[in-house]
């Protein structure tokens, strides 16, 4: 067999080496600005631990503008926008994986178009739309626009596909209605894929600026990420203080989340048949 | 006195005894056709109305002529053409899509490569790979914004050191795209390693085997088992790839404004301002119709290729 050797070994070699390298590269910026932020600002980046530690960044940051506010809107949207998209989305896919009906083709691909299309993309025709429902500041306002998820479909129909033909049978056997075997036979199957879109659902939304940022105009509707931007580069320019300490906020308690749960969310992503 | 006939009474009392009808007994009486479009229609609903009816109405706009008893034409794509932000803003993204799409998702696949052998500190590793795709844009950038200060910034202190100048990377046109797509790629690859992660795991151990015992090494292996068996995955990760590419644009807000001069400028960005900050609804319009139709043409190839999949599997 013909290969070339030296290939195979630089290969071995990046593989080995280049692991913690990246890994260490890959992290840096993000454990430098958790540093910076709990530093006074004039020792910021000296790498002496035994002074200069400081929580006054933070509270700066924090009782500048109502965080708390903006974080539990954060919280509401996610959790809402969550729900809605996997109680629609299910439905949804329970009718793509399991019947066919007039339709079905256009319809399916309909919803692969939409893994393309954003409604952030479509910008101004959807804030009109969603300011004459009358939603403009609110957070449904916010979420509306992505209560149906074509991932989601996509997503949560691929598990679908693969449930036991015999399952089914057997719980119609048992006169089982069609809406009881989605919930006790279909949503089972599915829990890894439905756990894995949660998962990407809840940091997209929670993350997302753009449409949240045109599409609110207070404190009472408005996310963390909007709430926050105005701190993290002011016009009056940038300080190294508010800034790591900007940073801290707006990513740290879904930091806490995510490592609390890391573990269990990287399984139910490699067990999710994602494709 | 008249007594109503026993089957009266008979359905008088069957009526009594049966469960209350609501919408989900009445359910049971469609036809699975009927009951798959019932299921299937709010979704359907909500995808349409916030992207079908806004790209036509917004198609529509953009080809009204100004004035009162303005016609139709392509008044506003004149405009666009002709207006230099947009073209530079159109480069910018196609240029920048064409470097961080297939970097982040080779970073992405080398990464999960990486960590799908069993080493000490596996876990280690695969959070410091995907914990910056769970920031916020936002954060991130502001990250960056940190890392490139001309003044407190670490690559800038990097610099120093190493004996270079002190560069504003945000600063100068012709360094601030690249600078922007290190962060692109920093948040994006490590999500992509999950996604190969979970394609790699579902890869048999077997096949690996026997390509070693026959002697494949390391690259040979990559090459022609695991890379393959990746193309599925691929297909989709450079779907969602393509569109974070045009999508994210959040770090302008905080890195650059588009600047300087424009040369970080994106086509959403670019659409936001003609909207919202220059107030011309109609161009900005216009210049959504054509973002719209990169990514629907877009859409089309990579839909094409995928349907093949899942009809053939």
């Amino acid at each position: 067999m013909y290969h070339r050797e030296w290939v195979d070994r630089l290969f071995g070699g990046l593989k080995s080496s280049g692991t913690w390298v990246l890994a260490v590269l890959w992290i840096v910026p993000l454990a430098y600005i958790f540093w910076a932020g709990f530093r006074n600002p004039q020792v910021a980046l000296s790498l002496d631990i035994t002074s200069g530690w400081t929580f006054d960044n933070l509270l700066y940051v924090w009782n500048a503008a109502p965080f708390g506010r903006y974080y539990f809107n954060t919280i509401l949207l996610v959790i809402g926008l969550s729900t809605t998209q996997i109680v629609l989305g299910s439905l949804a896919a329970y009718g793509f994986a399991r019947y066919t009906f007039p339709g079905r083709e256009v319809l399916f691909l309909f919803v692969l178009l939409q893994l393309m299309i954003f409604p952030e993309i479509l910008l101004l025709e959807n804030f009109r739309l969603v300011s004459s429902l009358g939603l403009y500041n609110t957070i449904p306002g916010i979420g509306i626009v992505y209560a149906a998820s074509a991932f989601a479909i996509f997503l949560i129909r691929q598990a679908f596909r693969s449930v036991p033909e015999e399952l089914v049978e057997a719980a119609e056997i048992e006169g089982a209605s069609r809406l009881a075997i989605l919930w006790k036979v279909y949503v089972p199957v599915a829990r890894p894929s439905i756990a894995a879109f949660a998962i990407m659902s809840i940091s997209s939304h929670w993350n997302n600026f753009l449409w949240p940022l045109i599409i609110t105009r207070s404190p009472e509707a408005r996310p963390v990420t909007v709430g926050i931007a105005r701190y993290l580069s002011p016009d009056t320019g940038i300080d190294i203080g508010s800034l790591s300490a900007g940073t801290v906020i707006v990513v740290g308690p879904l930091l806490i989340i995510f490592l609390i749960f890391q573990r269990k969310f990287i399984r139910s992503f490699t067990r999710s048949e994602i494709l | 006195m008249k007594v109503p006939p026993d089957s009266e009474l008979a359905q008088l009392e069957g009526d009594f005894l049966l469960p209350k009808r609501n919408i989900f007994s009445r359910l049971g009486h469609i036809p699975n056709a009927g009951f798959a479009w019932l299921v299937v229609l709010p979704a359907i609903v909500g995808l349409a109305a916030f992207s079908i009816v806004p790209m036509a109405t917004g198609l529509w706009k953009s080809l009204q002529e100004p004035g009162i008893g303005g016609g139709i034409g392509l008044l506003y794509y004149e405009e666009m053409i002709n207006d230099p932000v947009f073209r530079i803003a159109l480069r910018n993204n196609l240029f920048f899509a064409a470097v961080i799409v297939p970097v982040s998702l080779a970073l992405g696949m080398f990464m999960a490569v990486l960590v799908n052998r069993r080493f000490r500190g596996r876990s280690l590793v695969r959070l410091a790979f995907f914990t910056p795709a769970m920031l916020p844009t936002v954060g991130a950038a502001a990250i960056w914004l940190f890392m490139y200060q001309p003044d407190f910034g670490v690559i800038n202190a990097l610099l120093e050191t190493l004996g270079f100048q002190r560069l504003n990377l945000l600063g100068q046109p012709n360094t601030v795209l690249p600078a922007l797509m290190v962060v692109m790629v920093w948040k994006e690859a490590g999500f992509f390693m999950l996604l190969y992660l979970a394609a790699l795991q579902s890869i048999p151990e077997d096949l690996n085997e026997a390509a070693e015992l026959e002697g494949a090494g390391e690259w040979y292996r990559f090459r022609r088992v695991t890379f393959p068996l990746l193309m599925p995955m691929s297909l989709f990760t450079s779907i969602v790839a393509i569109a974070n590419s045009f999508k994210h644009i959040d770090f302008l807000f905080i890195m650059t404004n588009g600047g300087p001069v424009n040369a970080s400028n994106l086509l959403l960005y670019h659409i936001w301002e003609a909207g919202f900050v220059h107030r011309r609804p109609e161009y900005a319009n216009a210049v959504t119709v054509v973002l719209v139709s990169i990514l629907v043409l877009l859409a089309v190839v990579q839909i094409r290729a995928l349907d093949r999949r899942i009809h053939y599997r």
